[in-house]
């Protein structure tokens, strides 16, 4: 439902960060894409929701080109993207995003089903300003929810475990399970935590702005615990020859 | 009451087609309707333009209305409104003003306000300000606000300026008893050429009396926009002064926010933020399907409301 072909991008100053991309992601299942640090997660994340625009290449989503569509466009195309920093609002409520994300109104009911699955209750934050009085693992929760209450055809997550405490995590993991069972829509999840590894369809590894390695989770997995993944970095590379 | 003074009334207030319980209706320097109630008494001022709303002791749960509207160009309404407010009364009033000139004359409402509190009533404030009509004339309102507050008392204004409005010159002073509090949440919106200022003067006389004033203004266009604010903390006391400000287009805002403190208990704070709409807020909403214009409405919007 989404391939990547051949995509780079360059930051103005000119440094390549990704360096020619090819991927397929199938629908409804859970890929999870992880790496070092710095070696191109997020900004793949960003290029796929039109956050930043590739520099070459295609990107096709559903059978349609979307290289050249923006963010808004493809968020109605059916792209949802979960910040891995979420902003906040003076003004708006915990309400008016999820609606804002929903695009109708939602009754106590559904506001409910959605915040309790990012562990939250909607009685204590649905009135709640998306302001500094907010946590930051309670205003990543939101964002989450956010992205759940939009039921994309493809959501990515941006290290959606990032500040958020032990129970909440679980909690989340068991979302995720939960939507892939549902085979509601991809997910894309970028991520370093093993229990969400351990529960993907799909792992992808990149570093250094390219597809290390991509396979079944059964495939990937082990050789990433074993500690392979240090030979991605420079150190790691003079080390290993 | 001509047509234009119900849609302003409309605009202003919960206005449809009557008001109930006690009202005075200003219109063009004239009063067009007056009702007082049983526990609310209204009657023309003696010396000056304007009317005196006494409020009995012990009242609860009632509102009274009291808006004022300007509905032709070449009229310059100044008007003096003095609220009594008996003790433990706890009331809601609805003030607000609409200017409206289709003219090229200037139409302004120069309202003076006064409140005086008895200990522990309460009381809150609602204003609503619009400017509306497509002549050049001046659609001016500069209302005045001078705040008694005996102990124990508290009132709450909650101020609005919806738009068209050329220039606004807002003074707001307030003196407070022991335990008195006054919380204000102001909102302006300015846009193509227009100028507003508001100013705010508070002294926290009485022990444990406390001040908390957030004003969120939005200035598009060309607009001009002051916010002055001075706490005065002359016991321990507790006062809160927030500007935030957001600039769209060529719109300017100038926040001075004062403290002056003249016991050592008083604890004052304030906080002023002036800045275009983070690109970061705009970028969410539009994952979520917003164009960069809804977006932005949409933000405006919500940090208005």
């Amino acid at each position: 439902m989404l391939q990547l072909k051949n995509i780079t991008w360059s930051i103005p100053d000119g440094d390549e960060i990704i360096k020619g991309i090819d991927l397929n992601l199938d629908e409804g299942k859970l890929i999870v894409v992880t790496g070092p640090n710095g070696g191109g997660k997020t900004s793949l994340a960003k290029l796929i929701a039109g956050i930043e625009t590739i520099s070459s290449g295609n990107i096709i989503f559903d059978g349609e080109d979307i290289t050249n569509l923006d963010i808004t466009e493809r968020a109605k195309c059916g792209i949802a993207f979960a910040f891995q920093q979420p902003v906040r609002f003076k003004g708006l409520t915990v309400r008016d995003l999820l609606e804002l994300a929903s695009d109708e109104p939602l009754s106590h009911t559904e506001a409910c089903n959605l915040l309790g699955r990012v562990g939250l209750c909607a009685n204590n934050y649905l009135n709640r300003e998306l302001n500094a009085s907010l946590s930051g693992g309670e205003i990543k929760r939101i964002e989450i929810a956010s992205v759940l209450a939009r039921k994309a055809k493809l959501s990515i997550f941006d290290e959606p475990e990032a500040g958020i405490d032990l129970w909440s995590f679980s909690k989340l993991v068991e979302t995720f399970e939960d939507l892939r069972k549902q085979q509601s829509g991809t997910l894309l999840v970028i991520s370093h935590q093993e229990r969400i590894l351990s529960i993907a369809d799909k792992i992808v590894v990149i570093a250094d702005g390219k597809v290390r390695s991509a396979g079944p989770r059964e495939e990937i997995l082990p050789s990433l615990l074993k500690d392979e993944m240090f030979k991605f970095c420079p150190m790691g590379k003079e080390e290993s020859k | 009451m001509n047509d234009m003074t119900k849609q302003l009334l409309s605009m202003i207030s919960d206005f449809d087609e009557k008001f109930e319980g006690a009202f005075n209706i200003r219109e063009d320097s004239g009063c067009a309707g007056r009702q007082s109630s049983a526990n609310i008494k209204i009657t023309d001022k003696k010396d000056l333009p304007g009317i005196e709303i006494h409020i009995k002791p012990g009242t609860k749960g009632e509102k009274v209305y009291i808006p004022a509207c300007v509905t032709h160009g070449d009229v310059n309404d100044l008007v003096y409104n003095d609220f009594y407010v008996g003790e433990d009364a706890d009331v809601v009033i609805v003030a607000g003003c609409g200017v409206h000139s289709d003219s090229h004359a200037e139409a302004r409402h120069n309202g003076i306000h006064r409140f005086f509190l008895e200990k522990n009533a309460k009381v809150l404030y609602e204003e609503k300000h619009i400017g509306t009509g497509n002549g050049k004339g001046e659609k001016n309102i500069d209302p005045v606000t001078d705040i008694f507050l005996a102990d124990d008392a508290v009132m709450e204004m909650d101020t609005v300026q919806l738009g068209g409005v050329d220039k606004s010159l807002r003074k707001t002073s307030a003196k407070l008893g022991a335990r008195a509090k006054l919380i204000v949440r102001e909102r302006i919106m300015t846009d193509g050429e227009e100028y507003a200022k508001t100013d705010f003067d508070v002294s926290m006389d009485g022990e444990d009396s406390s001040v908390d004033l957030i004003s969120r203004s939005v200035a598009k266009g060309h607009s001009y926009q002051e916010f002055l604010s001075t706490l005065n903390g002359k016991n321990r006391c507790s006062g809160h002064s927030e500007c935030d400000a957001i600039l769209v287009d060529n719109g300017t805002v100038n926040a001075a926010p004062a403290l002056e403190a003249s016991h050592v208990d008083a604890a004052l704070i304030h906080e002023a933020a002036i800045g275009k709409i983070a690109g970061e807020q705009i970028l969410k909403l539009r994952s979520l399907g917003l164009t960069e214009e809804e977006a932005q409405d949409r933000i405006i919007q919500g940090f208005l409301k």
